[in-house]
């Protein structure tokens, strides 16, 4: 548990809060039910992953969180304020000034360079071209991207294509970041690096909702939800007062 | 240990601290201290058991120091261990508390499933936490933190299957 995730005062608004979520798609006439009555409470600076397998609905529910899709019915309020009714457009302003997304396939402009990935939602969010700048570059030092802030994203890897992303969901500093499948498509050390940043993001208060289908990737946040058939199963809080930090040896025997 | 201390000293005769120091190395952070105490009392068993001769060294200013080296019993103990098939860990006692919780309602399935979970995802997060702070170039330690990892993740993996078989 880190230190810094003083849970909120009494009284004070959560981050995410969503009521009796319902989705239904149709393919080929056929009803699926990909998210079937989902309450969630998301407080400020938590780190929160929904994990299960897939084909569970965890990423939908990301989704409609962040607008990207809307529900059947249900409603959601971010940071006190109920989303749910928002046209098209509300939501697209919400979501530049408020909400950061990360995805599975990074979604990089391909025919920007990395400095201009990374600026161009803080421009659209109204910031002058010098506080954009500003911002990218606190953000490439941060994530170690210097040397590659005039590449294009075709000549990074993975990871690095992953922590470009990271630096422009994260460069309007949104009160909330989403992150669906960060590590999808990365390799293990891909993978521990983009973790490894959450992390850190994460000690400095922001609030991360992570959806993944890896175990390891999901024991990364300070509380688990179990995502199942379109169903919250479990909730737990890792770390917790009731988890008594087992020794290593508990956990790796070798036999006498 | 027994294995451990005896094929340490297939390189080589070495006494009891200098055997301790040479598995804490070798494990890193993700094997418990070897307690100084056990590491002599199975060096005394195994020379009890003829794998093994001591012989005290004396030293000026310190007391007597006692020198370990494999005896050819020893050296078959130490190639009959490698040629030993290793059992993989397959067996589970959490599955027989869900198959007797299945057959007889006697406990909450889904509820033992999700407990269940907690603890690998707990086990999961002090192992990643074990990673971070153990050093990267120690290979053999972050191989064995891996391998436990992995473990877990099949676990976990497992768990899904339970409970949408079990649901």
């Amino acid at each position: 548990m880190s230190p810094d995730t003083s849970p909120s005062a009494p009284g004070s608004q959560p981050m995410v809060k969503a009521l009796g979520l319902v989705k239904t798609y149709k393919a080929e006439g056929v009803e699926a039910k990909a998210v079937r009555g989902v309450d969630l409470h998301v407080e400020p600076g938590e780190f929160v992953s929904v994990t299960g397998p897939s084909g569970a609905g965890k990423s939908t529910l990301l989704h409609l969180l962040g607008g990207l899709d809307r529900p059947d019915s249900g409603r959601i309020w971010l940071d006190g304020r109920q989303v749910d009714s928002l046209s098209e457009a509300r939501w697209a302003v919400l979501r530049r000034r408020s909400i950061g997304i990360v995805f599975q396939f990074f979604n990089l402009v391909s025919n920007l360079t990395v400095a201009d990935n990374i600026e161009l939602p803080a421009l659209l969010a109204g910031k002058s071209p010098r506080q954009a700048r500003t911002s990218c570059e606190e953000l490439l030092t941060e994530l170690s991207l210097e040397a590659k802030r005039r590449s294009m994203p075709s000549e990074l890897s993975g990871g690095e294509q992953q922590r470009v992303a990271l630096a422009r969901a994260l460069v309007n500093h949104p009160r909330l970041l989403l992150a669906d499948e960060p590590t999808g498509s990365l390799d293990s050390k891909g993978s521990r690096e983009v973790m490894r940043l959450l992390s850190r993001f994460h000690q400095r208060g922001q609030t991360i909702l992570l959806v993944t289908h890896d175990a390891r990737v999901a024991s990364t946040a300070d509380r688990v939800i179990s995502f199942f058939d379109g169903q919250v199963v479990d909730d737990a809080v890792l770390g917790g007062p009731e988890h008594v930090p087992s020794s290593v040896a508990d956990i790796l025997k070798l036999r006498d | 240990m027994r294995l451990a201390l005896l094929v340490l000293l297939s390189r080589g005769p070495a006494h009891g601290y200098e055997l301790k120091q040479a598995l804490e190395r070798l494990m890193g952070a993700a094997y418990p201290q070897p307690n100084i105490g056990q590491v002599y009392v199975t060096l005394s068993r195994l020379e009890n058991a003829h794998l093994i001769d001591g012989e005290d060294v004396a030293q000026s200013s310190r007391p007597n120091k006692r020198i370990y080296r494999l005896t050819e019993a020893g050296r078959e103990a130490v190639a009959g261990w490698f040629e030993e098939p290793v059992e993989p860990k397959l067996r589970d006692d959490f599955f027989m508390k869900l198959a007797l919780a299945h057959e007889t309602g006697a406990a909450d399935q889904i509820a033992l499933i999700n407990k269940h979970r907690r603890y690998c995802l707990n086990a999961m997060r002090d192992l990643s936490k074990l990673a971070a702070a153990e050093d990267r170039d120690h290979r053999i330690s972050q191989l064995m933190i891996e391998g436990a990892m992995l473990h877990l993740q099949a676990d976990l993996d497992w768990l899904e299957r339970c409970q949408e078989e079990l649901e």
